[in-house]
């Protein structure tokens, strides 16, 4: 029973964190998956002998219930989202403030670390910086749905059957968006926020039969996408920028609403044992030349000066194909969840679940 | 083996009289596996209400021709016919043969009541009638009061019973019976050889039993065919398998025999001299049909009963049994009350097994020497088979 | 004496694993999910006890009918595989030869080899759209156009069933070969057609492999999780994907746990009713094969 293995696995993971005798030498990294390449681990390992790196992939609810389940032991640098901070760190306290002093903090985008501080700051300490950011938003077959621009043209009629999109609380936001609504802003009102919410969940609810299925993961939207079975849907960009490779007619579009901006940034779990070894790989993955490379492995910008020109050649057509310096103003940041609102969107997105809409 | 049991009740007894066709025939009966001749064109026919038993050793392919009377295998060749018509191509449960199994087969699942009323059912007996009829087949068996019993509650002996009383509840036209006894221990078979016959006595149905136990089946039968390699050597009523036996086969099959290979030294047909390998001049008289021929190489069969052993020095007082004598000495004694045997060994190293009657004084001891004085008539002669 | 005090060591030591077992990963865990399932948070870092997440689930349609719509459609894929795993039972234990025996367990142990996921997606390579079912039927001319046969509750049957018939043939293969040949052949005997031999010989015989392989393949596919999330619908929730959704995407714990405790309690419920229905015990199904 899949309740079983969770709680064997969370039993195993305290057990393991209890022991946990990890040596200095050793970074436990609890990251996504494509944040670590092999290169970038190898390189870092060569300039720091002294330094193991294991890597856990992970997404940002899990990372928050490994976190969880141990109080904040076992890793020693996390890369949470940076909306997931403040709510995880007030409730469950599984981070530890940063010492700002020992990050190049120079290099990085000054309106990207501005904007992670202002959102992880708790009681005047800063709990992460920013690694790198990507976007949220639509992704076209140019030659088959050429008009797909908005959010909400996911539930055009035009495109029966050949849409998707996860059911997750990315596609909650942009659909409030093209409702006309601000839901970032509605956060410090839930019961507003609940009001939208309601709206929402009836407006994806009549779109269910539009939908020709929810996608679970990169692999199975690349796959409907690449065979013509869909020709629009909600993405991730770099899942977007990786089928632009192989199909150039697949490309990212900003919604009109604006693509909804995430930034993964590095936090130190409180109960983090290499603290120095966490810093130093947070500098390292900062400089340039690693930047290129672990951009061209994530598909994501790196949250640096410049970030965008440091990217991969590929991606830069990538991106530059998808986004106009209009399209980048109007970037909609992923803002705070205030405690509650998680449970808010998990229940709606369960209502549309299991709602018989086709 | 179990010494020598002679047969206590007559051949054809109980053969119905109003009755003059056979419940069983097999024509030519044959059965292939592949290349291999499990069942030779067998025929045989038995008369209504009669006990016949199978005997043969394991192999032999009895229990292959007990299957396709019973419709589990089609034969390869020939005809069988139940009460007159032929049943070839007619499925298992549409044939009114029914079958005990070795190991009985009684439904575990089901209580006693249910094992019995299961054929009543599959007939479409109505509820009363299969009442009606489970239970009179219960009185008959003696076993009234076992209805609502489960399986394993019930004795090995009660299970034989219920088994039989399974199927005699559906009147059929003929019983097989295949080894039911070779699970029971050894004084539960003797009593269930007895029950056995005088159900069958009881129910006056024709069974066919098939055994590789010669005491089962001679004690059990009206008659019994002797089967060996997928033939019939001979079929007869078990005093005349046991004292004239057809082929070396048979005398050595049935019953238990002492038995010499030897050379005809000289002989009229029926009987005459010869030698055995060993060297030992002994008269012997023709087996059942045989004619044997001066030269020739033959088997000799003297049953242990009919072998006198007395000590040497009373010996010449009884010479006059027995054309045949030879001296030796009493190796070991086996005893089992009425039963009991001494093994002689002869001057040429041989053992001879002989039965004696000790009564508890004076008896024969090892190491005595002895006399053993039989007759030429009770030595059994058969011309070697090269097969053999 | 000194030799009984070893035995008795020897015994405490060899129990050992299996109590730690026990104990460790099965009773402290349940224990631990039930005490979880009893707090209501009241606010942040602040818990008390009570029954509101038990409450919940009752005040909420959504979640009682998806554990009624998994527990429906588990029994379907139970009763579904008993239908087709019953057959390949009786062909492996009483018709195939000892040694084609061996290969056709094998063939049925192969999908265990890889994990749910490769399987799923195995499915997924069949039953799409642009799958193999659906250009083959395409070039048969037998479809104008393509059909997609995923994304739907059929779609997770079929992907269930084929994950848990082979502990459904387990069990069954091993009661069938315990049965003897000749409690078949008397049923013909006695003037039974195969249809009576079937039902009223070896069905009641087999009855405890059928009952203990019923119990595996209901729990499985109630538990299961990988294999509805991929190949279902837009519709299709599985209540473990409800009990994934508490403890991950809402860091819903407390509510989590209740969920698990109520599936536990709603799948032996099932198992019980369907125990006393076919007047079999535990004893005799499953802990005997």
């Amino acid at each position: 029973m899949h309740l079983k293995t969770t709680l064997t696995g969370l039993l195993a993971a305290t057990m393991l964190a209890g022991a946990g005798s990890a040596q200095a030498e050793t970074l436990r990294l609890l990251t996504w998956g494509s944040y670590a390449p092999d290169e970038l681990v190898q390189k870092f390992e060569e300039e720091y002998p002294d330094i193991e790196v294991e890597v856990t992939f992970s997404n940002n609810e899990e990372m928050i219930a490994k976190l969880r389940a141990t109080g904040g032991a076992g890793f020693d640098l996390a890369q949470p989202s940076h909306d997931r901070i403040y709510a995880a760190q007030l409730e469950y306290d599984i981070y530890k403030p940063m010492d700002l002093s020992k990050i190049d903090t120079g290099v990085m985008e000054g309106k990207l670390l501005d904007g992670v501080k202002a959102n992880t700051t708790i009681d005047g300490e800063v709990y992460a910086v920013p690694h790198q950011w990507g976007t949220s938003g639509l992704m076209a077959d140019k030659t088959k749905a050429p008009d797909l621009k908005s959010w909400a043209d996911l539930c055009d009629p035009a495109y029966k059957g050949k849409t998707s999109m996860r059911l997750k609380r990315t596609i909650l936001l942009g659909t409030a968006y093209s409702m006309g609504e601000d839901p970032f802003a509605a956060y410090s009102d839930l019961e507003k926020y609940q009001g939208i919410l309601d709206k929402v969940a009836d407006k994806l609810i009549e779109c269910k039969g539009n939908i020709k299925a929810y996608w679970q993961g990169g692999d199975d939207l690349s796959a409907m996408m690449l065979s013509g079975e869909i020709v629009g849907s909600e993405t991730w960009d770099s899942t977007a920028y990786k089928l632009f490779d192989q199909n150039p007619n697949i490309v990212f579009v900003p919604p009109k609403e604006g693509a909804l901006a995430w930034i993964d940034t590095f936090a130190l779990p409180a109960k983090g044992k290499a603290d120095d070894a966490a810093y130093k790989w947070i500098n390292f993955v900062l400089r340039p030349e690693n930047v290129t490379l672990m951009s061209a492995s994530t598909g994501a910008i790196a949250a640096v000066k410049g970030g965008k020109d440091l990217l991969p050649e590929d991606k830069k057509a990538a991106v530059n194909a998808a986004f106009t310096d209009a399209d980048i103003d109007n970037l909609k940041f992923f803002a705070n969840i205030p405690p509650g609102v998680e449970d808010m969107e998990g229940k709606t997105l369960e209502k549309i679940k299991a709602a018989t809409g086709g | 083996m179990n010494g020598c049991p002679t047969p206590i009740l007559p051949a054809g007894a109980f053969m119905k009289q109003d009755n003059p066709t056979y419940d069983l025939e097999c024509l030519d009966i044959a059965k292939n596996f592949g290349s291999v001749r499990a069942v030779k064109g067998v025929s045989f026919d038995i008369p209504s209400g009669s006990f016949f038993s199978i005997l043969g050793p394991s192999g032999c392919g009895k229990t292959t021709l007990m299957r396709m009377i019973a419709g589990f295998e089609e034969p390869s060749g020939g005809d069988i016919k139940i009460k007159g018509k032929s049943v070839l191509g007619v499925p298992p449960n549409r044939r009114n043969v029914k079958m005990v199994f070795q190991h009985l087969a009684l439904f575990p699942m089901m209580n006693v009541y249910e094992n019995i009323a299961y054929g009543l059912r599959c007939a479409g007996f109505g509820k009363d009638h299969i009442r009606r009829k489970v239970h009179d087949v219960l009185e008959r068996i003696a076993l009234p009061d076992v209805a609502e019993r489960e399986i394993h509650q019930l004795s090995g002996g009660q299970k034989q019973r219920i088994a039989i009383a399974r199927c005699m509840v559906l009147d059929p036209d003929v019983l097989l019976l295949d080894e039911p006894l070779g699970a029971l221990d050894l004084k539960l078979r003797e009593a269930m050889k007895i029950e056995l016959k005088l159900l069958q006595h009881q129910f006056n149905t024709t069974f066919i039993y098939i055994t590789h136990d010669q005491s089962e089946a001679l004690v059990m039968s009206d008659n019994v065919a002797i089967m060996n390699q997928g033939e019939f050597e001979q079929i007869g009523t078990p005093q005349e398998l046991y004292h004239r036996p057809n082929t070396a086969f048979v005398a050595g099959f049935v019953g238990d025999s002492n038995r010499w290979s030897g050379t005809v030294k000289a002989s009229d047909g029926t009987g005459g001299k010869v030698e055995t390998e060993q060297g030992l001049p002994m008269s012997f008289s023709a087996g059942a049909g045989q004619t044997i021929r001066d030269g020739a190489k033959v088997d000799i069969f003297v049953r242990p009963e009919f072998i006198r052993t007395v000590r040497t020095a009373e010996a010449a007082a009884i010479a006059a049994d027995g054309d045949n004598r030879m001296d030796g000495v009493i190796d070991s004694l086996l005893f089992n009350g009425a039963n009991s045997r001494v093994l002689v060994r002869t001057g040429s190293g041989e053992l001879i097994e002989s039965d004696v009657t000790l009564t508890g004084d004076n008896d024969l001891k090892p190491g005595e020497d002895v006399s053993l004085v039989w007759s030429s008539k009770q030595a059994m002669c058969f011309a070697r088979q090269e097969s053999a | 004496m000194q030799n009984k005090d070893i035995k008795r060591l020897t015994l405490i030591l060899l129990f050992a694993p299996f109590a730690l077992w026990i104990l460790l990963l099965i009773i402290l865990p349940h224990i631990g999910m039930v005490v979880l399932s009893l707090k209501e948070k009241v606010a942040p870092r602040v818990y008390e006890y009570s029954f509101a997440n038990y409450l919940d689930f009752l005040h909420e349609p959504i979640y009682w009918n998806t554990l009624l719509r998994t527990g429906s459609m588990s029994l379907l894929v139970t009763a579904l595989a008993l239908l087709i795993g019953f057959p390949i039972a009786y062909y492996i234990a009483k018709i195939a030869g000892p040694r084609a025996r061996g290969g056709l367990f094998l063939l049925c142990l192969i999908p265990l080899w890889v994990s749910d996921l490769i399987r799923s997606f195995g499915w997924i390579l069949l039953l799409r759209e642009t799958g193999v079912i659906s250009n083959f039927l395409l070039w048969t001319g037998l479809i104008g156009q393509p059909v997609e046969f995923l994304y739907n509750d059929a779609a997770v049957i079929v992907g269930l069933v084929y994950t848990v018939i082979l502990f459904m043939i387990v069990p069954l293969v091993s009661t069938l070969d315990g049965m003897d040949n000749s409690m078949i052949e008397a049923g013909y005997n006695l003037g039974g057609n195969g249809f009576t031999v079937l039902r009223r010989i070896i069905i009641p015989y087999a009855m405890p492999g059928i009952v203990a392989g019923c119990i595996v393949t209901f729990m499985l596919s109630a538990g299961s999780y990988l294999t509805p999330i991929l190949l279902g619908g837009k519709n299709s929730s599985w209540f473990t994907e409800q009990i994934y959704n508490q403890f991950i995407t809402r860091f819903n714990w407390e509510g989590g746990a209740a969920f698990g405790m109520l599936l536990l309690l709603f799948t032996s419920i099932v198992i019980w009713l369907g125990l006393k229905l076919s007047g079999q015990t535990l004893a005799n199904t499953v802990a005997k094969s």
